[in-house]
């Protein structure tokens, strides 16, 4: 019975981390395989910096479906509802972290998020000539891939980072604008 | 479950970045990207498996440790058990999943057959990760026939 039990716990506690397990690994293999190949070391760049966006913007633009049929979080009136979903349920549900919200710009369209560490970066292995913004891509891409399809334009970005030295990482996220549903082109 | 869905996401766009093989359109690039996706999800199997309490990575015996792969690993990876383990008793296994959840999106259509491999090689670098960590060297290989159903071939060599 307790073995059971035991068996399940460990499970549990593996596929917690094996989302950043894997981008760690993703990161940290990358930068082996390309460290000798002078012709190849933009490719890691671009792969890591360019490529990352827009890969996780794909990732955000699925994972938004699977978060509200997991959630059953209605529509956000405001960016600040918005700003304590992505916080209090979003990052919580995918990463296992709930980052602190601050920085509250006076018009009420930019926030912070503050995590105490990057999550992302817990199992990278960093050659010491590559920035450590650009492994933070990935989930820029995912925050404005997810809200977008709930028709919000937004712009993330890493502004500190406790892999970096400082003492925080710090996500800062900016409304654009609203995305009204556009018709094809050619109809009224 | 969330994480398992974050981590598929993840494991299709790797797929489709690292196996686009643009670096070098020919054979020598496609087995480089099939080489980086092995060696990624190597790394992960290993890291899975040092997680893991000191009493489970005491298996003496190569059956204990195939067993924990069939059951504990595709659970917490894959929420499903493996759905056939067989052995010849002399160091080959072969595991069979019917519904390989990482096969499933592309169990559409036959012209994909050839594609399949760049979805496998994360997981057949897992498999070696995980077992390198239970104390095995082993040597992962995998086969499709009829997606989403995959095997996976571990050897493991009598030192």
């Amino acid at each position: 019975m307790s073995r059971q039990a035991n068996r399940g716990t460990e499970s549990k506690k593996m596929s917690s981390e094996l989302f950043t397990l894997t981008y760690g690994a993703l990161v940290t293999q990358l930068c082996k395989d390309y460290e000798n190949d002078e012709d190849v070391n933009k490719q890691l760049d671009r792969i890591l910096f360019s490529n990352f966006l827009p890969r996780g913007y794909n990732i955000g633009v699925r994972l938004i479906e699977d978060f509200l049929a997991r959630s059953n979080v209605g529509r956000c009136h405001d960016f600040r509802e918005t700003a304590d979903v992505i916080a209090k349920v979003a990052f919580k549900m995918y990463l296992g972290i709930t980052p602190s919200i601050t920085n509250w710009s006076p018009a009420g369209d930019e926030f912070s998020l503050i995590l105490e560490n990057n999550p992302l970066v817990d199992f990278v292995e960093l050659p010491d000539n590559h920035s450590s913004l650009i492994y933070s891509n990935l989930l820029c891409g995912v925050l404005r891939g997810a809200l977008e399809m709930v028709q919000m334009a937004v712009e993330a970005k890493f502004v500190q980072d406790t892999l970096k030295g400082d003492g925080v990482t710090e996500i800062r996220m900016r409304f654009i604008r609203r995305i009204e549903d556009n018709l094809p082109a050619g109809e009224e | 479950m969330a994480h398992a869905v974050l981590f598929e996401f993840l494991h299709a766009e790797m797929v489709a970045e690292l196996g686009a093989g643009d670096t070098d359109p020919g054979p020598g690039g496609q087995k480089r990207s099939l080489s980086i996706l092995e060696g990624i999800g190597f790394r992960v199997g290993r890291a899975l498996g040092e997680r893991l309490p000191r009493e489970t990575l005491a298996f003496r015996e190569e059956l204990d440790a195939l067993k924990f792969l069939c059951k504990d690993l595709w659970v917490a990876v894959f929420q499903k058990q493996m759905d056939g383990l067989c052995t010849n008793h002399q160091g080959t296994y072969v595991l069979q999943d019917n519904s390989f959840p990482l096969l499933i999106p592309m169990a559409l259509g036959l012209q994909y057959l050839e594609e399949a491999p760049k979805f496998l090689a994360f997981t057949c670098g897992l498999l070696r990760g995980t077992l390198r960590t239970l104390g095995f060297e082993s040597l992962v290989t995998s086969s499709m026939a009829t997606l989403p159903a995959c095997k996976f071939q571990v050897v493991i060599p009598k030192s």
